[in-house]
């Protein structure tokens, strides 16, 4: 009998685990996903996915993002509305250190530092100021800290637009119109494979905005850098201190009384959160090529979150999916949604709808103009309908079911008594 | 050396002073027991020693060494475990990992096993349902995790806040024989209980707190042969 060699029987267990085991099953989906998405954004769009491509791109700083503030709201339950300033402050430590932005500054001198380093860079910035901010923060809990962290988010863009030209320090962060210009990343050799659609060869150097490689580059690059955090996020979450974390989210006074140095453990669920998002902020501003104040505005950090609570919140590949959703949503669903009702207004025989009248902007325009409440509905019904989220913890799950079945145990119990 | 001594400590929630002028001493190897009624500061005394709580004034000491000032999980580190007032345990978490928890303080792999083995010979209940979720259990069981979960630092001194309130009489009778084996493996106890009969007769010594003040103390003999502690605690 031969005996199956030890990959086979790897990738054979892991196989059979995706009938057993829900978050393989998603992470088996997402990774077939990634690999086959560039071809099925190829296939429908005749050819012209690079769009398609540079978007699947832009969503994985979101999955970075949502997969940083689980970590933070998720693991160690402290609410933070603020989220997107971590964001912010990743993308601009990576502009002003490889732009020429600096050049204009009281510094007179321009840097331009490599993507590689910069990235580690940023997040020991963000991390930095997790744990400013995490400092002060720590007495507080609940809604207490998360207003605390909305002010925080709400500063943090208005700093960065105050630091432009005419500011009192100078001019550094260009102000309203941001920093562009920003470097792409850049590696000494690359192999080009096949799925830039030409034959494998040796590119030297390698320019990520090459519009030969471009966007396809950045997509391998954000799905390499999302699988790296990924890992590193399952590995703090079975790891003491992810237990830590948990311990604290459910009962501080239990956790401190069995040795957990709560402070400790806090202040390093909000450097660590903040330090996943100086990561994607650093990938923003370099495939963006441009950082400006607007881009980490509030309703960054609510997407954000809304991600993690309706992706369900401690599970990584929940929030993953979670991410997902609320991308495609906002960005695929709602953007088309105006044109999707007049075609579907055609096809039942409603056409006139779409005329605009008197007291009526025709239905595209209506419908656009309805866009946000639709977006709440969406998010009303499906917390409606999954309060737990998409894919909740384990933990999560087993709470929700013991509250329906204790009660009636203890209550035979005592009948029999 | 005393294991642990209070000396003139004053504790304060906010402005309301819970805890006047308190002094007692420990020793190495007794069980030693709180009586007093609800709001008399027990639970204040045992939150004042293990950190959760800082004393405005006085000295908290374990082998002569200032602990007032050190955070909870510095005090859990010097051997002082804490199974707090209304059990705490962690509820979504198994029966298992609540009691890593307990040994979160410590870095030795292999003895962390044994203590669990250790617990779950105090506790053979535990044993059976180590997979299950805490919040699942009974109430006599979380106090067993509770308890389980404060040995689990490898404590000198274990404080049991309320251990048999709300346990049916089986279970109460069940704690106490614990709380005497695990005293006899070596750990100091001091125990909170509102059934002062019954923590008397597993103590060796006593003291009564009235309105934050010890009013009274002695062998937990003279102590349940008192006029006063029957009339007031034993209901006699």
């Amino acid at each position: 009998m031969s005996r199956p060699s030890p990959r086979s029987d790897l990738a054979m267990r892991w196989a059979m685990g995706t009938f057993k085991d829900r978050n393989r099953t998603i992470y088996t989906l997402l990774i077939i996903g990634v690999l086959l998405w560039p071809s099925i954004a190829d296939v429908t769009t005749g050819g012209s996915g690079n769009h398609l491509v540079s978007t699947a791109a832009d969503a994985g700083v979101y999955v970075l993002l949502a997969i940083g503030l689980n970590v933070v709201v998720g693991f160690a339950g402290l609410l933070d509305l603020g989220y997107a300033a971590f964001f912010a402050i990743g993308a601009y430590t990576y502009g002003l250190l490889a732009s020429g932005q600096l050049s204009g500054s009281p510094l007179h001198h321009e840097f331009h530092l490599p993507f590689w380093v910069l990235i580690l860079v940023a997040m020991f910035v963000a991390a930095a100021f997790g744990a400013i901010l995490g400092a002060p923060t720590l007495r507080l809990r609940g809604d207490y800290l998360a207003i605390v962290t909305l002010g925080f988010g709400e500063i943090v863009p208005r700093v960065f637009r105050f630091l432009g030209a005419g500011s009192p320090i100078g001019n550094w962060t260009g102000g309203v119109n941001g920093i562009s210009a920003i470097d792409p990343p850049h590696l000494p050799a690359f192999i080009s494979g096949p799925w830039f659609g030409t034959p494998i060869q040796v590119v030297s150097p390698f320019d990520f905005s090459d519009s030969n490689w471009a966007p396809m580059d950045y997509y391998w690059l954000i799905i390499l850098l999302v699988a790296i955090c990924i890992v590193l996020v399952t590995n703090l979450y079975n790891s003491r201190l992810g237990r830590a974390w948990m311990a604290v989210r459910e009962d501080e006074v239990a956790a401190a009384a069995s040795g957990i140095n709560t402070v400790a453990i806090k202040l390093l669920a909000f450097s660590i959160g903040a330090s996943f998002a100086g990561f994607a902020g650093c990938f923003y501003g370099a495939k963006l090529s441009l950082v400006s104040s607007e881009n980490f505005e509030f309703i960054v950090s609510v997407s954000i979150l809304i991600m993690v609570v309706l992706g369900g919140m401690g599970n990584i590949p929940g929030v993953i999916v979670g991410a997902l959703t609320i991308y495609i949503v906002q960005f695929f669903v709602l953007t088309n949604l105006p044109d999707y009702a007049v075609a579907f207004s055609n096809l039942v025989g409603l056409g006139f709808l779409n005329q605009s009248g008197p007291g009526w902007v025709g239905l595209h325009d209506e419908v656009q103009r309805l866009n946000y409440i639709v977006f709440g509905l969406i998010l009303v019904v499906v917390m409606l309908i999954r309060p737990q989220g998409l894919f909740p913890s384990r933990i999560r799950e087993q709470e929700l079911e013991k509250g329906t079945a204790e009660e009636a145990v203890f209550d035979v119990r005592e009948a029999s008594d | 050396m005393a294991l642990l001594e209070l000396q003139g400590v004053d504790t304060y929630y906010g402005r309301v002073q819970a805890l006047h002028q308190v002094s007692m001493t420990i020793d190495e190897g007794e069980i030693v027991t709180l009586i007093g009624s609800n709001g008399a500061g027990k639970t204040t005394t045992l939150r004042t020693i293990s950190g959760l709580t800082h004393p405005a004034k006085g000295h908290v000491r374990l082998r002569g060494k200032e602990i007032s000032w050190l955070p909870p999980d510095r005090i859990v580190t010097l051997g002082i475990g804490h199974a707090p007032e209304g059990r705490r345990i962690f509820h979504r978490m198994t029966v298992r990992d609540n009691l890593f928890l307990g040994a979160y303080s410590r870095n030795d792999g292999p003895a962390i096993h044994a203590d669990q083995e250790r617990v779950f010979e105090l506790f053979p209940r535990l044993r059976e349902r180590r997979q299950q979720i805490g919040g699942t259990l009974s109430g006599g069981e979380q106090q067993m995790l509770a308890i389980g979960r404060a040995m689990m630092s490898r404590p000198k001194l274990l404080l049991l806040d309320e251990p048999s309130l709300g346990l049916a009489p089986i279970l109460v009778d069940t704690i106490f024989q614990v709380i005497r084996d695990i005293n006899k493996q070596g750990t100091t106890i001091l125990l909170i209980e509102q059934n002062a009969a019954k923590a008397l007769q597993v103590a060796n010594r006593g003291y009564v707190l009235e309105t934050g003040r010890v009013v009274k103390e002695g062998t937990a003999k003279a102590l349940l042969e008192s006029p006063d502690v029957q009339r007031a605690y034993l209901g006699i």
